[in-house]
């Protein structure tokens, strides 16, 4: 109803490597893109209001909170979700420390903090624990106290940089 | 019993943990149906008011708009607790809070219904609102319930009086008594997943549910009476649920008109909470205020205590019945207390309404308690631990009370956590404004007595074993991340010999699973773990009566996935070919076990809040920094050691540790759900709310002790909520070796500390100018 038709948008952008091209209201946010219009629920709504973290998800490489961004931006762009993480069915190295910390309790918010980790290691493969601190900083986990998430965040740190842990 | 490559106590990754970290999860707003129409709620403006009258006509011709329910629709009360039956889906006649439902909505789409239920026309009549304690216990102000049938009624949902021993030769007895005032917040559960849920209606009149919660019996029960269904036509599932803490333990509007609307329209209904609305929901922590008064001798014998304490509990009864008990039933844990006596009132004030938060009503009383002994220790010139220990309670004893005591490793605890802090060392001399203070705890593990008395199970658990040599679990349990799927899978896998991953979890669908009456009350690896083992126990005896035939010898094990003679461990059976020969022999391998706690006498025939098959134990130490300028607490480390019995799982254990002192750590130092005086949630947003972020988390130092409980599987006890209490008042401790103020109110915001700090000035001034 918000939207008359002469709003809606041809949206052509990459999602997971795939090429998508949709007619989609101009209103619609990119975290709405992904879970309605794709039917990639990885992303959550958490707050709907760029608080928590758990719809971050990479928009030509940078994290964004796609409940706050338009998916009008992301015309063009190259995206990244939670289920274009593990590529050809390993897990990244940040999905294989976090199942082995048990860094996800309930799970809610690791997409969110699995996407941040990997803006951060893709930028900085050899991030100092003030970085990893820094990034994971601006998600919301309410299970882990963060211990398991900064461990398993480490861990997936020394395992890239081909460190024994 | 646990062998070096057993399930039980491996470390590492849950069974189900994958699907949480590659997206695959489903929760159950990932779930999308044919359809599916979205619901909306019309909420209250007003914290008390009438409702005159409601034009849905607006909404209703909006176009996409499919039905509007409203109080007059749903007028059967409900309430998790069975004497507190005070709820209805949408408000019938009055308003109790700000963001009460008055109104659902159904449409097309969210935006649409969410326009729609703004259309609504309600006229109020606003009444006069109890906000305050002093509110509640008026007899001249309204009733929240009910119209005022005698005299002197007040807003009291509860009133509870216990009285153990002779409190007053107790004091008598005393060398030291302290009495002081404390202040608990209220505060919520923020689970990163909102309320959501998914009806979906059968054209045979059936009705399927799926939930974000963590009590499917109940909500199964509470829908069926709700909207009037037989409790055979009605299934409720749990799919993933993103936490709850205690959040999801109530029936919530959205799920009962998810289902009424999906009913009316006859199509699917999915009804999400947003983050605002969630805020409204709550059914968090009570604020309550307490008095305690204790006695010590010179020698560190505690010999009395009297507790009182007076919870605003919003406009709803929810758990507050049980609340009213656990806020004095544990005051004799883990300190032998003989004399002692406690009053306490859940009252309704128009708020939202308070309910059940990890450590439910044993916080706030721990918080005084804790805080008591060190004024009590410093008093009589002895360490804090040393009182501790010296009043600690021993195992297979009896409380004052009538609570069964097993197993206790409460001293290991303390005596870990102090040795891996330094406590000893460093209390009194870490410095100005820098502090180290410990606090002790004890909770259950599940509550001996259901919330609807019944004698039948209160787990149940099926397996069935594949010709594959693949276990299948079924349970009603409800994992909410805290790791019951893991838990259940250890147990029967252990009891197997088999990895964890042969192990089939399907938990939480009232069609399917046996009954369980949810993840509340630390009750979940206690009693579906003991259901679990149970069916084991049954499968494994047929597969080794089979093995044994078959290896011709009796002393058979099972172990790595092989079954075998002990003496002739070379001629192993792989698992699945002793399941093929159990079945050629039993028929279809199934089994199911159940727990129903042990009948335990209690000479206090009251009680039939508090007593639990058994209870875990905490010890924890803190260490902060206090800026004496701002005020502002930065707590830098916490060391924790929990008796969980054994850690079936020790990763997960410390998980749930580490999640109870953050949880913890958020209540001492900023959170708190606030309102206006007129009742206005102050800060209903995750950002203003401030919870802690990985910057104002501390350092976690767990230490597992096992005390290995002789009623629990492999030994187990409980891990997600008895840590929580001790985190507060260890806090607390600290900041008064820190700078030497007592803070009697939580949550230890800068302006209180910076006030405490400045009134400890004031007195010193004071000393000093009488002193000359």
């Amino acid at each position: 109803m918000p939207t008359e038709p002469d709003d809606d948008l041809v949206l052509t952008l990459r999602v997971n490597g795939d090429r998508r091209r949709l007619l989609i209201p101009a209103n619609r946010t990119l975290l709405n893109l992904l879970r309605q219009d794709l039917g990639l629920t990885g992303s959550k709504h958490g707050c709907d209001v760029g608080d928590c973290g758990a719809c971050t998800v990479l928009v030509n490489g940078a994290p964004r909170l796609s409940c706050i961004t338009l998916a009008a931006e992301a015309q063009d762009a190259e995206l990244l979700t939670v289920e274009g993480v593990a590529v050809g069915g390993a897990l990244h190295p940040i999905q294989a420390a976090f199942h082995e910390q048990v860094a996800a309790q309930c799970g809610y918010c690791t997409p969110g903090f699995v996407m941040a980790l990997k803006a951060l290691f893709d930028e900085r493969p050899d991030p100092t624990d003030a970085e990893l601190n820094e990034v994971l900083g601006a998600n919301i986990c309410r299970c882990t106290g963060y211990t398991k998430i900064l461990a398993a965040a480490r861990q997936a740190r020394e395992r890239m940089n081909g460190r024994s842990t | 019993m646990s062998e070096p490559d057993s399930p039980v106590g491996r470390r590492g990754g849950k069974i189900d943990g994958l699907p949480k970290i590659t997206g695959a999860a489903r929760f159950t707003d990932d779930l999308t149906l044919p359809g599916m129409l979205h619901g909306a709620f019309n909420r209250s403006p007003h914290a008390h008011a009438r409702i005159l009258s409601i034009d849905v006509s607006a909404a209703l011709a909006l176009p996409g708009v499919y039905a509007v329910l409203t109080g007059a629709d749903l007028p059967t009360p409900y309430g998790v607790i069975p004497v507190a039956q005070d709820e209805h889906a949408l408000a019938v006649g009055k308003v109790l809070f700000i963001g009460d439902e008055v109104a659902a909505v159904a449409a097309v789409d969210q935006e649409t219904a969410r326009r729609a239920a703004a259309l609504i026309r309600v006229e109020y009549e606003p009444l006069e609102g109890v906000f305050t304690i002093e509110d509640a216990l008026n007899p001249d102000k309204p009733l929240l319930h009910d119209e005022r049938r005698r005299k002197g009624d007040t807003n009291v949902l509860r009133r509870v009086f216990q009285k153990y021993g002779d409190p007053a030769a107790g004091f008598a007895e005393a060398d030291v008594i302290i009495e002081s005032n404390y202040d608990y917040p209220g505060s919520t559960h923020v689970p990163l997943e909102t309320q959501v849920a998914l009806a979906q209606p059968h054209p045979d009149g059936k009705l399927t549910l799926w939930s974000s919660t963590q009590i499917p019996h109940y909500l199964h029960r509470i829908v069926s009476k709700v909207l009037g269904m037989r409790e055979q036509d009605v299934r409720v599932i749990k799919p993933d649920v993103g936490a709850g803490y205690g959040g999801k333990s109530d029936p919530f509007a959205n799920e009962l008109c998810a289902a009424a609307l999906a009913r009316k329209t006859g199509r699917p209904v999915k009804f999400i909470l947003d983050r605002e609305e969630v805020f409204y929901a709550h059914r968090g922590r009570h604020p309550t205020r307490m008095t305690l008064k204790m006695g010590v001798t010179n020698d560190g014998r505690i010999t009395a205590a009297d507790f009182k304490a007076w919870a605003a509990g919003g406009a709803y009864a929810s758990y507050g019945v049980v609340t009213a008990y656990y806020f004095g039933v544990f005051l004799p844990l883990p300190y032998k207390l003989d004399h002692w006596q406690f009053e306490s009132h859940r009252c309704y004030t128009n708020h939202p309404p308070c309910g059940p938060k990890r450590g439910h009503g044993a916080i706030q009383p721990r918080f005084a308690l804790e805080l008591h002994l060190d004024k009590l220790a410093n008093a009589i010139g002895m360490s804090p631990d040393a009182l501790r220990l010296k009043n600690c309670v021993e195992p297979d004893t009896e409380t004052s009370n009538g609570l069964r005591i097993t197993s206790v490793a409460l001293k290991e605890c303390v005596d870990k956590v102090l040795a891996a802090s330094g406590y000893l060392e460093k209390r009194g001399k870490l410095g100005p404004n820098r502090g180290i203070g410990l606090a002790t705890s004890a909770y259950m593990c599940g509550a001996l007595h259901p919330i609807v008395q019944s004698e039948m199970p209160q787990s149940a658990v099926q397996i069935c074993a594949d010709r594959s040599g693949r276990v299948s679990i079924l349970s009603g349990t409800a994992d909410i991340g805290q790791g019951s799927n893991h838990m259940l899978a250890a147990i029967v896998a252990g009891r197997l010999g088999i990895p964890e991953t042969d192990c089939v979890v399907l938990e939480a669908d009232t069609g399917l699973t046996p009954v369980d009456l949810g993840s509340y009350s630390s009750r979940v690896t206690f009693f579906a773990g003991n259901a679990a083992k149970m069916a084991a126990d049954q499968l494994y005896a047929v597969m080794r009566a089979a093995a044994a035939e078959k290896l011709g010898g009796e002393d058979v094990v099972m172990l790595g996935g092989k079954v075998f003679r002990e003496s002739a461990p070379e001629k192993a059976l792989d698992f699945a070919e002793a399941v093929q020969l159990a079945e050629e022999r039993h028929g279809t391998l199934g089994f199911v076990g159940h727990y129903k706690p042990p009948k335990i006498g209690n000479r206090f025939r009251r009680q039939s809040v508090g007593p639990s098959p058994a209870y875990s134990f905490t010890a924890q130490v803190a260490e902060v920094v206090v800026d004496p300028e701002t005020g502002f607490v930065t707590v830098e480390r916490i060391w924790a050691a929990h008796d969980c019995g054994k850690a079936l799982n020790p990763t997960i254990v410390e998980g749930q540790i580490e999640g109870c002192v953050y949880m913890g750590v958020g209540e001492a130092l900023a959170e708190e759900q606030s309102y206006t005086k007129h009742g206005l949630h102050r800060a209903p947003s995750i950002l203003e709310y401030k919870i802690p972020t990985v910057f104002e988390t501390p350092e976690i130092i767990t230490i597992i002790v096992e005390s290995n409980d002789k009623e629990g599987p492999f030994g187990a006890k409980e891990a997600g909520e008895g840590p929580q209490l001790s985190t507060v008042p260890a806090i607390a401790n600290a900041i008064f070796d820190a700078c030497g103020v007592w803070m009697n109110e939580a949550p230890f915001t800068p302006d209180r500390v910076l006030k405490a700090i400045e009134r400890r000035d004031r007195e010193a001034r004071r000393a000093s100018f009488d002193g000359a």
